[in-house]
């Protein structure tokens, strides 16, 4: 059997047990006796699915050709098909390289009543979502894909609103499902574009189509995708839904929502720019790229300003979705001057982040969900100390917190370093003035990975670290062993793919191929030295697994040296200097708002702080009863905006009320008139 | 490979060996022009010394992190030093990465050092977390800009290479580009030392203290680890800064005589730019904390600017 036969056996293998796992939960979530146990039992379809799923991708990661499959003509004339071509092929992995370990976590997370009254229904759903994503990258057409869209749209709205007896949930989920729809609409408007010119509905005649457009035409429907696939993914200032949406979720969900289900976007972006425009104007690149640096500065320093967990988590999804359209950015600006292969260096550095993100971000989710679980709130002020209850959790959100700090030698490193190279490299390509973008790109990518360590300094510090701050974080203990596993997996994971990087990069060759027709592994990784090398002309290299091992032997050393000193000099556990007060309490530690205090004075001119003082005395000002204490920022750009749509919106509702003045007459009327129109287009020759 | 391991072991005694000489030194040369007698150059071997005896007073509100900061620390600032070329015109360990790794290395420990400082439950360690963080979070951005600038000249980011391409060059320290580089570097290099007017060192003032107050609560072999690791990122800071800009002392080959010489003229170099920081501390007040942004952003305008003119010029 060759490997394209055994991607499409694995292919349909998945998609079996995805909608298998669905389907049974209909009768299921019937049966009154149904429980937590059959709910266990659904999500052993999702875990053997997306173990399918992987497999799936990987083989078609090695076919030399796309396994293809058209049905036959249906009723309405479409032949709707698959295609799981190397682009497919890597989003299909990342898919499954994050849902197995979210499953395997949603074992013993489920057992916490993370789904509401509805287990069981909520487990199909999981499945349903998985099969609807593993469609979505594997569509090849037009129909199909949208279909596929909206299916996952609804899996995901229902997901998240698990706990929808409570307000927030459901005003996350609706602001999720508005602009989802505003999205879909232009993916819609710009779908369709393209079929016009395209003569066809399937996404193979589409392949290049946007350079057959004439030069408007083409720019309006590369904007209209950009911006429709930028709303899912969560590009500012089109990300208002996601810090509210993501939340709410249970976290093993927002682990999915944050780690794949934003990543359809990236997909969509990916897909349009690199495989139905073969060529775009470098302002096309200029687009992409400042929305990238964009959001990836403002998601980060918003994310800053959080002292919900979960929704810190969720502003680093936007700027990491911005460190890749950097990548992505930077690679369209190559191509449209002419160095694909440079081109590839950058797409390989946006598709290898997409990958790491879902994993360090799903498992920075799943740890967030053993935190809130045992510290019963979202809000960092009221953890604390955790990492004496709960160690092995500390770990592994230690280990994704520096993963997406992008510190050696984990994966971020390797993909924020890619990208560097390429946009250092994008320098020397042109005359143009537009490659001054290049670094400073660059710089406000440090920028940003810097106040990403700062932000995570925080998060891990404030939550894990110190002295408890409530009694709930003080009693916190340890999550079950299921939950445990599933971060195991995913902070594996992310050593692994950093250390081992050198290795994984050619297995971009197939995409790169594919979208750009070069490859960068040859030039890119030299095998002796297991380093990545930047192609010629070589700007330089670095190599995770030789940093890693030095690291270790350099801090192991002094190590071994204490502990053996340790036993001839003393050493004691004393308190910790506390200014001769009575004795340090929590209440004396750092708060999240403070240690984020001086970035929120510093870029004042981007959050608008706002603060309020107001004690409250008897005698005098001298002595307060009671202080309160206000203090609040500008929400992030979009919001507004989002807040006209959400008005518009009403306004023409209400209108379009009057239509259905529930009067007999009146509908009969509407029947006539329509009638009369459609026989006048219909007859018509 | 036998000769780049050689050559590793070479420096990293080096930055170990030189790197307290270098403290000392600039202590000294700061009390003297303050009209102050001021400690002996070799007072820091002393501390570390005296520390490396002492047993350990461990917070008890600390955990694991707290334990581990120093070691991480101390082992990430010392593979960022053997990233950059010092005495010959190569980086011992240039193939497992560049100046890009170097700053990330960096990040590394500060990252851990900032978690240690939180872990303590102290308002001081809370405090010199945040500032730190903020502070290297701003900087981060002016360095990138003058080492890209340094970077493009050369179309590499492996600081031997640069170093090389330099060298081959020829003169070219007055190129606008390079004078704005530098100028950038240079006030990255007093704030990610904690130098006046960004940090004072020899302050105890907990309101003031930045680095000090993250590592208030550390004692013994501990502390030891991470004062000699701050000495030895000082020394990797000026060598950059050095060895970027005036590359020509650099020995190309692997001659002994040629490779002392070189060395001296290393240590003149790194002592010349300690001593220009020496005069920017004793001539400047410390800051107030949200003027030091400023600072910073003169100096990404500067890194900025040079990389512009860079475009404008070209590198020459």
């Amino acid at each position: 059997m060759d490997s394209t036969q055994a991607a499409c056996t694995a292919y349909l293998l998945a998609l079996g047990l995805f909608a298998a796992g669905w389907l049974l939960s209909l009768p299921l979530h019937m049966w009154r006796g149904a429980s937590v146990r059959v709910a266990a039992l659904l999500n052993g379809f999702a875990l053997a699915g997306s173990i399918a799923a992987a497999a799936a991708g990987a083989f078609a990661l090695a076919a030399p050709e796309p396994w293809r499959w058209a049905a036959p003509e249906t009723l309405a004339g479409f032949r709707f098909s698959i295609r799981l071509d190397a682009l497919s092929a890597f989003f299909l992995v990342s898919l499954a390289a994050l849902a197995a370990p979210v499953s395997v976590y949603a074992f013993g997370y489920i057992r916490h009543g993370a789904y509401g009254r509805s287990p069981v229904m909520r487990s199909g759903l999981l499945n349903a979502l998985l099969g609807a994503l593993a469609l979505i990258f594997t569509a090849g057409h037009v129909v199909l894909f949208l279909a596929a869209w909206e299916a996952g749209v609804a899996a995901s709205y229902f997901l998240m609103t698990a706990t929808h007896e409570e307000g927030e949930t459901r005003h996350g989920g609706w602001l999720f499902i508005l602009m989802s729809r505003a999205g879909a609409g232009m993916m819609y408007a710009g779908l369709l574009l393209l079929a016009a010119f395209a003569g066809s509905l399937d996404f193979e005649e589409f392949s290049g189509a946007g350079n057959a457009m004439p030069g408007a035409a083409a720019a309006a429907a590369f904007l209209l995708l950009f911006f429709g696939f930028g709303i899912k993914a969560g590009i500012i200032p089109l990300h208002a839904w996601l810090p509210a949406a993501h939340p709410v979720a249970p976290s093993h969900v927002s682990a999915l929502l944050s780690g794949i289900v934003i990543k359809t976007g990236i997909y969509g972006i990916a897909r349009v720019c690199f495989d139905f425009y073969r060529e775009m104007p470098p302002w096309a690149g200029l687009v992409v790229l400042a929305a990238g640096v964009v959001s990836g500065l403002l998601g980060v320093l918003y994310a800053l300003m959080e002292h919900d967990l979960k929704r810190l988590l969720a502003f680093h999804s936007i700027e990491n979705i911005g460190i890749i359209l950097m990548g992505f950015g930077g690679s369209l600006l190559l191509r449209s001057y002419g160095y694909p292969k440079l081109g590839a260096l950058a797409l390989v550095a946006g598709l290898f982040h997409t990958l790491n993100h879902a994993l360090f971000k799903g498992l920075l989710f799943l740890g967030a969900g053993a935190v809130v679980h045992a510290s019963h709130t979202r809000n960092m002020e009221e953890m604390g100390g955790l990492i004496r209850g709960m160690p092995r959790t500390a770990l592994y959100f230690l280990v994704g917190a520096a993963a997406i700090s992008g510190l050696p030698p984990l994966n971020g490193f390797v993909s924020e370093w890619l990208t560097y190279q390429a946009l250092l490299a994008g320098f020397g390509t042109t005359t143009e003035i537009t490659r001054v973008a290049f670094p400073v790109a660059g710089a406000l990518l440090a920028l940003t990975a810097a106040l990403a360590a700062a932000c995570f300094v925080k998060a891990f510090g404030i939550t894990f670290l110190a002295m408890p701050r409530s009694e709930h974080a003080r009693q916190a203990t340890e999550c079950g062993p299921a939950m445990r596993a599933g971060m195991a997996w995913l902070a594996l994971a992310c050593v692994v793919l950093g250390l081992g990087a050198p290795w994984v990069i050619p297995a971009f060759d197939g995409v790169t191929l594919q979208l750009l027709k070069t490859r960068i592994s040859l030039s890119g990784v030299s095998w002796s030295t297991a380093a990545l090398q930047a192609p010629p002309p070589r700007t330089g290299s670095a190599s995770p697994l030789a940093l890693g091992l030095l690291l270790a032997s350099f801090s192991l050393a002094p190590w071994i040296l204490w502990r053996l000193r340790r036993r001839r000099v003393s050493h004691r556990v004393g308190p910790v200097w506390d200014c001769g007060l009575p004795a340090l309490t929590a209440s004396n530690e750092y708060t999240a708002t403070g240690f984020s205090k001086s970035i929120r004075m510093i870029f004042s001119a981007v959050f608008r702080p706002r603060r309020e003082i107001q004690p409250q005395f008897e005698a005098s000002p001298y002595f307060p009863s009671q202080i309160r204490f206000e203090s609040e920022i500008r929400p992030a750009p979009g919001a507004s905006l989002l807040a006209g749509a959400q008005e518009l919106l009403l306004w023409v509702a209400k209108r379009a009320r009057q239509i259905q003045a529930g009067s007999l007459h009146a509908y009969l009327a509407y029947i006539f008139v329509t009638l009369i129109l459609l026989l006048l287009f219909g007859v018509r020759p | 490979m036998i000769l780049s391991a050689i050559a590793a072991v070479v420096q990293a005694l080096l930055l170990l060996l030189a790197s307290p000489l270098i403290t000392g030194l600039i202590r000294t040369a700061k009390a003297r022009l303050q009209n102050r007698r001021g400690p002996s150059p070799l007072q820091p071997y002393r501390d570390l010394h005296k520390l490396l005896r002492k047993g350990v007073v461990e917070p008890e509100t600390a955990s694991a992190v707290f334990t581990a900061a120093p070691f991480v620390v101390f082992a990430a600032t010392l593979l960022a030093g053997l990233l950059i070329p010092t005495v010959a015109a190569s980086a011992p360990l240039s193939q497992f990465g560049g100046v890009l790794t170097l700053v990330y290395l960096l990040a590394l420990g500060r990252f851990f050092l900032a978690l240690a400082a939180l872990d303590t439950g102290s308002s001081f360690g809370g405090m010199g977390s945040s500032r730190e963080m903020t502070i290297a979070a701003l900087a981060e951005p002016a360095l990138m800009m003058a080492v890209f600038t340094a970077a493009l000249g050369a179309g590499s980011t492996d600081p031997g290479r640069m170093a090389q391409v330099a060298i081959f060059e020829g003169w070219r320290f007055l190129a606008p580009s390079q004078m704005l580089a530098f100028a950038a570097l240079f006030i990255v290099l007093l704030a990610e030392t904690g130098r006046i007017p960004v940090d004072n060192p020899a302050t105890h003032l907990e309101l003031t203290m930045i680095h000090e107050a993250m590592i208030l609560e550390y004692s013994g072999p501990w502390l030891a680890l991470i004062e000699w690791s701050a000495w030895i990122r000082q020394m990797v800071l000026l060598t950059l800064l050095a060895n970027l800009f005036f590359p020509f002392t650099l020995a190309s080959g692997p001659g002994v005589m040629e490779l002392l010489a070189a060395g001296g003229l290393y240590l003149l170099k790194i002592l010349v730019l300690a001593g220009a920081v020496v005069l920017v501390e004793t001539t400047n007040a410390k800051m107030r904390l949200f003027r030091v942004p400023e600072l910073l952003a003169v100096a990404f305008v500067l890194g900025a600017l040079a990389l512009i003119s860079t475009f404008l010029f070209g590198v020459r």
